[in-house]
């Protein structure tokens, strides 16, 4: 921070020219929220607009009458393909799934992770570059395979076989978050209680996990964020009552039949982008650190 | 006994219990063995298994028809194969170059010491919050001739103002760039942030004295010291470009036509839709081969640099 401050001052330097330069500092930064924030604005705007309002207005125009009519339209009514019944019941389909795939990927994670760096043996480094591969492999080159393991388990389609597969694959990210976290927890408190006789799990519950909250909540985030906004292992592997909410909105968006309602299109998006949208205002701190940890460590 | 109490010397004195002491010191591998075995089967028997369909004739159901490497002759041959593999590289090139310009540029000025910093920095990176599918849907929007940025100009009185980028077919991969930026321009920004903050001040300081100019020190002295931030930068962005499917979907559809298509949907169209598995799971290989390209010498080289450390 502090050399931030050093920097900033250089141009804050009360000249005449430095003051021009702040001002059009301040004025791309603007542009470029503003930049940013247009779809989001966009997508809003347009979620509370009447049809009527829609075609011959502009993007940016403010709702003469608003409504929240699209929002229950898009929640109950709405068409995805064949069917009439709003994306709503998809929108519990992905927190079924979510929430399953979440809390088991994150447990096995942390416990793979302090494993990994609390008891080593040999070849516990090699054990975690395998598992690490998972994080960097196209996810095309398990589909196949994946579709036809799901129905041999009697999984295909369903909300099981989805959490299954977001475990499986989640599961790299897991470790490699908690491992890295726990390599900076000293040994000595592990190796200490190891003296008094304590167990793996005891050690575990009364030692390593009192610590974890802030990597717990990293991993959560992102397990949630990347399981939320999964499409692929969705539309490959749910069936018609299974699919997760982003695989409903694609459907709604590209449903062919009957004129087309963009304003119910953009409420069903602002359904669908909600919940990672409030975890993002609520904890993007971690939402960062989970970004550069999940992407950057190698 | 002497292998548990090599490796867990804290056990040394429980001799009385040698069975506890054994299973104790097994424990970590039990644990971890249902992680190992699923990434075995799960990834690498599955890379196995997909490079065997890719040597078979397989269409609609796997067959075990054997037809050595006729598939990737077929792809090589396969106009929308060579569609898709040069709009990647049209795509992935001009998000990475684009994304790494503004997002290192947003994170300089952010450095400045801005009031607001906070709020600013949330703005830029909450796309990257949201699916690809919710992406796709907005900029179809957004760029839909008739409803979207077009109209809204021509509304304000530039009556031949054309953006239809979205229906023209020599264009429309270029729409995906678009919305792929402005999804993930924002975390490049937070990398970069990251990296400036974490360089020494005492070098900046030291420049200072030297009178340097601040566009110069920035030139010679801080941003070669974030050249592993443009590096991590550059490997996510290309494996985000390669694996690039919902926001073609959403987006583009892969159309018009298939003008659109990348590798990662003429995989999902060919396996799924047009009972070509076997020429599917080639294209998922190359796919493969393609982010193992980039990964190892990545790897290579983080290995590399943390030896020297």
């Amino acid at each position: 921070m502090s050399d931030a401050i050093r920097r900033g001052q250089v141009i804050r330097r009360q000249t005449p020219a430095a003051k021009a330069l702040r001002g059009l500092l301040y004025a791309v930064l603007i542009v470029a929220a503003v930049a940013y924030l247009m779809p989001l604005v966009v997508m809003l705007l347009t979620s509370i607009k009447p049809l009527a309002e829609i075609t011959p207005g502009n993007l940016l125009a403010l709702p003469r009458s608003p409504t929240v009519e699209p929002w229950v339209k898009a929640w109950g009514e709405a068409c995805t393909g064949m069917r009439c019944e709003g994306v709503g019941g998809y929108f519990w389909n992905s927190f079924a799934i979510v929430i399953p795939a979440v809390i088991i990927s994150t447990l096995v994670g942390a416990l793979n992770g302090y494993a990994l760096t609390k008891w080593r043996f040999k070849g516990s480094n090699l054990v975690f570059a395998m598992m690490l591969f998972g994080c960097f492999i196209p996810f095309q080159v398990v589909l196949l395979p994946m579709a036809q393991t799901l129905g041999w388990l009697g999984l295909a389609s369903s909300r099981s076989g989805l959490v299954l597969v977001h475990v499986v694959f989640g599961i790299a990210f897991t470790t490699l978050f908690f491992r890295n976290f726990y390599v900076g927890i000293p040994d000595e408190l592990v190796n200490a209680a190891k003296l008094d006789g304590a167990g793996f799990f005891r050690i575990f519950w009364r030692i390593l996990l009192p610590v974890s909250a802030p990597i717990i909540v990293v991993s959560v985030i992102w397990q949630f964020t990347q399981i939320w906004n999964d499409f692929l292992f969705g539309v490959a592997f749910s069936g018609h009552d299974t699919q997760p909410v982003t695989v409903a909105l694609n459907n709604l968006v590209n449903t062919s039949t009957g004129a087309k309602e963009y304003n119910v299109d953009m409420a069903a998006a602002m359904i669908a982008a909600l919940p990672t949208l409030v975890v993002y205002v609520l904890a993007g701190k971690y939402f960062v650190r989970g970004l550069t940890a999940g992407s950057v460590k190698g | 006994m002497p292998i548990s109490t090599s490796q867990v010397p804290a056990q040394a004195g429980t001799r009385g219990h040698s069975v506890s002491a054994s299973l104790q010191s097994w424990l970590p591998r039990l644990v971890l063995a249902p992680s190992v075995a699923i990434s075995l089967f799960f990834v690498y028997g599955f890379m196995i298994w997909t490079f065997v369909l890719s040597l078979t004739n397989s269409r609609m159901l796997p067959s075990y028809h054997f037809v050595g490497f006729g598939q990737y002759a077929r792809l090589m041959a396969n106009e929308r194969w060579w569609v898709a593999a040069s709009n990647l590289a049209i795509f992935g090139g001009l998000f990475i170059a684009i994304c790494l310009v503004i997002g290192a540029g947003l994170a300089i000025l952010l450095d400045q010491r801005i009031r607001q910093e906070g709020t600013l920095r949330t703005l830029y990176l909450y796309p990257m919050a949201l699916s690809f599918i919710v992406t796709g849907v907005v900029w179809k929007w957004l760029l839909n001739p008739g409803l979207g940025i077009q109209a809204m100009v021509r509304s304000w009185g530039f009556d031949s103002f054309t953006f239809d980028w979205l229906v023209q077919p020599d264009m429309a991969v270029y729409t995906l760039v678009i919305a792929a930026v402005w999804q993930a321009s924002g975390f490049v920004m937070a990398l970069f942030l990251a990296g400036l903050r974490g360089i020494d001040d005492e070098i900046i300081k030291a420049a200072q004295l030297d009178g340097a100019s601040l566009p110069r020190i920035y030139r010679r002295v801080i941003l070669p010291c974030l050249r592993p931030v443009v590096f991590s930068a550059v490997m996510i962005l290309s494996h985000i470009a390669i694996k690039s499917f919902d926001l073609v979907v959403a987006l583009t559809g892969g159309g018009p036509g298939y003008s659109s298509d990348l590798p990662a949907t003429f995989m999902y169209a060919h396996a799924f839709t047009r009972a070509q598995i076997g020429l599917g799971s080639a294209s998922a290989m190359l796919m493969l081969g393609g982010v193992l390209a980039i990964l190892v010498p990545y790897l290579y080289s983080e290995l590399r640099s943390k030896r020297d450390v």
